[in-house]
């Protein structure tokens, strides 16, 4: 069963500030949406290998050069703050 | 016939042999939209007067056609948003692969078109802006999540049109408008300026009337990109050779568990009226030649649940990246800063900038990856996703295609499904396996239901083979006339 408590805990793993409403619809919603895929239980997968692809890709390298891209300005531009050349947060460090 | 009704082939041939300029379609297309768009509102934003040309090259193929594109790929300097207010201002600095091969090819890119936020959805009902409607019946959903696209290729007021689909957000919208959607095969084309929803199963494709234009279409998207380290170097075949080809001989399964998955799902199940027109289609291929039979895929009943693991994972962590600092939204209050300290800004934005269902799906995807869930959920779905795709990959070995109905009801009603986020899941219950097991497929229409909408069809090859789909659904097409039929609005 997902408690209130527990959604709160997801909500700050996922960085958003969830209102006493979102938490109890959530809380509701996802419970419905975990004992559907708990189906997954009523298979045996000892033996399977997971797949996180399906194409048969081997890494992919390429040779490490030096190339142009985007300028600082044309990144910059998007940022809802920026201060000489850098994106502005505010404080982190005490 | 008025402009707008022409497909884009029969439009490059007006333009080849000059019975026609390309600001008369440009002109054509307009007036329609002026006619349509209030009701259907398909579109998120038009280019007022789409730049006839930068500069076409001298092997431009398709002299200033326009085209939609969905609002989750990326044009240079203009506005992507995925529907969602997270992306409010932001401007991608590049042009996705697909926009700069279509560019190179002549293509004007003509307008962005409505979705369900970050295409999480199944109705085009989860847009910050607003619902797109059915063009078919305004009180219906236009299906989702590409259904501004869908929709807008649906009553003319677009040629054709990109969308993107990571669970059946191509396909599904296509059946519900009764138009070609295509899902290429994973890695066929380049995600690069696609912003991501589950990189593993996202793919772009097109909107189209017709087969012979989804089979130009994808020619000029497709191919190797360095950029995107998943897109497969492999050449791209000239698809229209796979066109006008007769199906005699070729093996078509039907795989039974589709047809009976009410029991197991606690789904209503697939009404009676898409089966009919599904049976009435084998029945048409059959005639054609093609040696239709019955086949097993058993895991099938697991596809939804291994689906919402593995898309909500990578979407959670996908939309991380979305946090205020970079491009898009800052929301919170106190310093001039925006906030008192960096993770408050953070979760004030992503509180404000989320929708409902981004939030549920960010949540669920944190869970199954969260300490203590990984093995239980995450990892046993990437298991039963091999043991998915080995299933279709058993099928391929005796059959050249699969058949399957794209929905299993027509178009539902605009709220039908919102409050139930379990049940429009479901809907897409025929789609999404397909992206777990990286597989080409498209649907055409194939059908009316009694209330006058489509019903599309669904056809399934081997990875890579995209001839196949072409083969088999332009022989239908060209023995049906369902791909004519246009909504009256």
């Amino acid at each position: 069963m997902l408690s209130k408590n527990d959604v709160a805990r997801v909500a700050h793993l996922a960085r958003i500030d969830l209102t006493e409403d979102e938490l109890k619809l959530f809380a509701r919603q996802l419970e419905s949406i975990v004992q559907f895929i708990d189906k997954l239980k009523e298979l045996d997968v000892s033996s399977i290998r997971p797949a996180s692809h399906t194409p048969a890709l081997k890494n992919v390298l390429r040779p490490d050069t030096i190339k142009d891209s985007l300028s600082k300005e044309a990144v910059l531009e998007n940022a809802p703050k920026s201060l000489k050349g850098h994106f502005l947060v505010p404080k982190v460090i005490e | 016939m008025k402009l707008w009704e022409f497909t884009g082939h029969e439009l490059l041939e007006k333009l080849a042999h000059q019975e026609i300029t390309q600001e008369e379609i440009l002109c054509a297309l307009d007036k329609r939209r002026e006619e349509v768009e209030p009701k259907v509102k398909a579109f998120v934003r038009i280019e007022k007067a789409p730049a006839p040309l930068d500069s076409p090259g001298p092997g431009a193929g398709f002299p200033g056609l326009p085209i939609a594109i969905k609002d989750n790929i990326c044009i240079k300097n203009r506005p992507a948003t995925c529907a969602s207010r997270i992306l409010e201002g932001f401007k991608p600095p590049y042009d996705a692969t697909v926009i700069q091969k279509l560019k190179n090819a002549g293509f004007s890119i003509y307008g962005q078109t409505n979705m369900d936020e970050f295409a999480f959805g199944s109705s085009c009902e989860n847009s910050c802006y607003f619902p797109t409607r059915n063009p078919w019946n305004l009180e219906c959903v236009p299906g989702g999540s590409s259904g501004g696209s869908a929709a807008a290729v649906a009553c003319g007021e677009a040629i054709w049109a990109l969308g993107s689909d990571t669970g059946g957000s191509i396909r599904q919208p296509a059946s519900f408008c009764g138009v070609v959607g295509l899902k290429p095969t994973y890695g066929r084309v380049s995600r690069y300026g696609l912003i991501a929803f589950a990189s593993s199963l996202d793919q772009i494709g097109p909107f189209t009337r017709d087969i012979e234009d989804c089979s130009v279409l994808l020619k000029v998207i497709a191919g190797h990109d360095p950029k995107d380290s998943t897109s497969a170097n492999l050449p791209v075949p000239d698809f229209l050779l796979s066109l006008g080809k007769d199906i005699k001989g070729i093996k078509i399964a039907v795989p039974k568990e589709y047809f009976s998955l009410s029991e197991n799902m606690a789904l209503e199940g697939i009404t009676q009226e898409v089966n009919q027109a599904i049976g009435e289609a084998i029945e048409q291929l059959k005639k054609l030649g093609a040696k239709v039979q019955e086949v097993s895929l058993p895991h099938t009943e697991y596809a939804v649940s291994v689906y919402y693991i593995l898309a909500t994972a990578e979407a959670s962590s996908n939309l991380a990246r979305f946090d205020g600092v970079q491009y898009g939204l800052r929301a919170g209050a106190g310093s001039a800063e925006g906030a008192d300290n960096l993770i408050q800004m953070y979760k004030r934005t992503r509180q404000a900038g989320f929708g409902s269902e981004a939030k549920r799906r960010i949540m669920l995807g944190t869970y199954v990856l969260s300490h203590g869930y990984y093995e239980a959920y995450y990892l046993r779905a990437l298991k039963v996703r091999a043991l998915i795709a080995n299933d279709f990959a058993n099928v391929f070995k005796d059959f050249d295609c699969i058949i399957t109905p794209t929905s299993p009801t027509p178009a539902f009603k605009l709220g039908e499904k919102i409050q139930n986020p379990l049940a429009m899941y479901l809907s897409d219950i025929y789609t999404i396996s397909i992206n777990l097991a990286g597989l080409p497929a498209l649907s055409i229409p194939c059908g009316f239901s009694s209330g006058g909408l489509p019903i599309g069809l669904q056809i399934i090859a081997r990875s890579f083979d995209e001839e196949m789909l072409f083969r088999v659904a332009h022989c239908y097409e060209a023995h049906t006339s369902w791909h004519k039929m246009r909504p009256k609005i």
